[in-house]
């Protein structure tokens, strides 16, 4: 039987790969070039043999991990080597006294980083945390409340135009006035994290009767419009050239060289990220993130219980938006440099696939997935250029094999043990 | 007048290749309620195709004709091809699972083509050689009329008459009308559902390669994004004209062309692609169900 199956693969397989030699024949084996209007075609057969081979061992893989998932069906992913270690890991975090050792050495590398591996790390690493800090506010939005936002770029961009726009105008008049200009970073956080907020709750507006993938295609909709309204209104904005110059956050006055700006900045985004990962922390056990989950789970239900979906669906938006925003600006403080090819639709959906390939829903995920998709393309830079096709094929088997992402959440479970007995005692716990 | 008639039938002209698009993502979404992301991808491959099955062909000395005529054919195939692959391998293992899997699934493909054709081919535009025949009775009106723009509006018509009789009259048209009401019923009732949506994402593909051709001849370049902006337009058009809805898809890709022809002529041509999302976030605010589209309840 088990014989038989694998036979029957193997000949599958066998067809798969002529099927793909023949999809993929024009795309990859032939190569156009255009000389003077007409069209001139290279042959590269020594590429077909590769693509037969790899689409049999990948439907091979394929199948064998489809049918690996239908004999799981829908039965939680308790087994396995992985949710074995990392089950195990979490009875160890259990423990005080290796939890406390864990946090210190995770302490200890973050604040060490900057010093240890020089400013082109730290930078890079500054850029990570900003998508970390981005994940995070869209995972409010995706994990929690199931709302699919194609157009979180937009938010981003309002945070980071928010910092431009008042270094353009206000900057003079600060330098003027002989006040540091980069106190205008400590101004611009708040008000660009409101700013954003209010620019949610008012593309909430609109969707509110919205629910799936409309929603999700009237946020790219949204987006979109922002990103050309920045682009085409270059009186104000800069247009397509941008806003330079940004000044480097306030640090008592003094004017740090790259290398210690970096470090600054670095801990400025590693402060933030803290500050986002408690908040998010504290919304998801509260009476408004479990009303968001209540609301992904079934709309219907949810208003019958009598949650305010309307209400519910702002606040998302915003408290979504709001990380957005923040991160914005501390993209202008490090870049230093912002136009609108930042915020196009491949970032917006840069930061839902960290959100999807980490774990939809799940705080470490987001962190993780962040971490994973900027950093991976900078420490493999022969990878690069593959980067979206790599990530694209990711999102994928994610979703089909493992939907709870790879750093899935630890869904709390209440469960009810021994009924009250009759003479009125208290249920044991 | 005579500024706004050119720019009227330009708009035609536009409106129909978003009708070509339309139709595949309005049949997909009436069959699986899915909006299939990677069909504007589709129909840049079916582009880049043609002009390589095209570029292939005419650098042998075949006649112009049979060029045209072999290079949309070869278009048709391999996108057709493409979209039964991307519906096997991405969507019908998630058709049981949450709709924004399928959703997620199908960004995901949209990325992996643009890729694929940006990595295989090139990242540049190219300038795409029509072969569509200079039509000697439109001479006296080309100002307003050329022979692109009065092919595409032809094969829009009458693709447009033959899906929709095909849909009305034939016994597969009656199986897709009942696999898109409902498809346990429909399996039932021995429909071969799984066929059904095959011969539905084969349909709505070679659609988008006709239409990728056309517009590529048109337009006169090519370049591996051209399907994305193209899609999502062609999406608004379908979701403006009621999505599910075949007439919709035609008529909201007409309001669709003339807007932005006209909306580009009279207002800004800064914002030539701002007017779809604009169109888009209005009809979802005041008419979400579509101008032609059915009342949808939200059942329990």
């Amino acid at each position: 039987m088990e014989r038989n199956k694998l036979f029957r693969d193997l000949r599958t397989s066998l067809i798969i790969a002529a099927w793909f030699s023949f999809l993929l024949f024009p795309l990859l084996v032939m190569k156009v070039s255009v000389t003077g209007g007409a069209a001139l075609v290279r042959f590269r057969w020594e590429r077909l043999p590769g693509i037969a081979v790899a689409a049999f061992a990948l439907s091979f893989a394929w199948r064998r991990a489809l049918e690996w998932n239908e004999a799981r069906g829908d039965k939680p992913s308790g087994a396995g080597p992985i949710a074995a270690l990392t089950a195990r890991a979490r009875s160890a975090l259990a423990v005080k006294p290796i939890r406390l050792s864990v946090t210190l050495v995770l302490l200890a590398v973050v604040a060490v980083y900057p010093f240890a591996l020089g400013m082109y790390h730290t930078n890079i690493m500054i850029t990570a945390l900003i998508y970390v800090i981005l994940a995070l506010g869209l995972n409010i939005v995706v994990g929690l409340g199931g709302l699919l936002n194609l157009g979180y770029a937009a938010f981003f961009a309002v945070g980071a135009y928010t910092y431009g726009l008042l270094w353009k105008y206000a900057g003079p008049a600060f330098v003027a006035a002989g006040v540091d200009p980069g106190w205008l970073f400590w101004i611009a956080l708040p008000t660009a994290g409101v700013l954003a907020a209010v620019f949610g709750a008012l593309l909430s507006l609109p969707v509110l009767r919205l629910r799936g993938d409309y929603l999700a295609i009237i946020t790219l909709a949204f987006g979109e419009i922002v990103r050309m309204v920045l682009q085409n209104s270059g009186a104000v904005t800069g247009g397509a050239t941008g806003i330079s110059l940004i000044p480097r956050p306030w640090f008592f006055g003094l004017r740090l060289p790259p290398r210690q700006a970096a470090t600054y900045i670095y801990y400025i985004a590693v402060a933030l990220v803290a500050l986002t990962v408690f908040v998010v922390r504290r919304i998801e056990d509260s009476r408004v993130g479990r009303a968001l989950e209540a609301m992904r789970e079934d709309e219907i239900a949810c208003e019958a219980m009598g949650v305010d979906l309307v209400r519910n669906k702002l606040v998302t938006f915003s408290l979504g938006a709001f990380w957005a925003g923040i991160a914005g600006v501390l993209l202008a403080a490090q870049t230093t440099y912002i136009n609108p090819d930042s915020f196009t639709l491949w970032e917006s959906i840069t930061v839902l696939m960290a959100v999807v390939i980490g774990g939809t829903g799940s705080i470490p995920g987001a962190i993780g997935g962040a971490l994973l998709l900027k950093l991976l393309p900078e420490y493999f830079r022969p990878l690069a250029q593959y980067r979206m096709l790599i990530y694209g094929i990711a999102m994928i088997l994610v979703i089909i094999f493992k939907p709870d992402g790879l750093f899935p959440r630890n869904r709390k479970k209440y469960t009810f043990e021994g009924a009250p007995s009759v003479d009125g005692q208290e249920a044991r716990r | 007048m005579d500024f706004f008639l050119k720019l009227f039938l330009s708009g035609t002209a536009k409106g129909s290749i978003y009708a070509l698009i339309a139709l595949g993502y309005t049949m997909v979404y009436g069959i699986v309620q899915l909006i299939n992301f990677a069909h504007g991808e589709v129909y840049m491959i079916g582009g880049f195709t043609a002009l390589i099955i095209g570029g292939l062909l005419f650098s042998s000395g075949m006649a112009v004709p049979l060029v045209l005529l072999l290079s949309i054919l070869a278009a048709v195939v391999f996108s057709a091809a493409f979209g039964f692959t991307i519906e096997k391998l991405a969507y019908k293992p998630l058709r049981n699972k949450p709709r924004l899997s399928a959703l997620i699934s199908a960004i995901g493909i949209s990325m992996i083509l643009q890729n694929v054709v940006l990595l295989a081919q090139t990242e540049k535009y190219l300038s795409f050689p029509s072969y569509l025949p200079e039509l000697e009775f439109l001479r006296p009106v080309r100002e307003y009329l050329n022979s692109t723009q009065f092919i595409i509006l032809v094969t829009t018509a009458a693709i447009m008459v033959i899906l929709t009789l095909t849909i009305k009259f034939t016994r597969m048209g009656k199986a897709m009308r009942a696999t898109a009401q409902d498809k346990h019923m429909a399996q039932l009732v021995g429909v071969d559902i799984n066929g059904v949506i095959s011969l539905t994402f084969i349909i709505g593909s070679a659609l988008a390669a006709v239409g990728g051709v056309l517009i590529c001849s048109y337009m006169g370049q090519i370049n591996y994004y051209i399907g994305f902006v193209a899609g999502i337009k062609a999406f608004v058009a379908a979701v403006l004209g009621g999505i599910g809805s075949i007439p919709g898809a035609v008529l909201g890709s007409f309001i669709l062309g003339w807007t932005e022809s006209l909306g580009t002529g009279y207002l800004s041509s800064d914002y030539e692609d701002a007017y779809a999302f604009v169109i888009l976030i209005l009809i979802l605010i005041l008419k979400p169900d579509g101008i032609l589209g059915k009342n949808q309840k939200q059942k329990v």
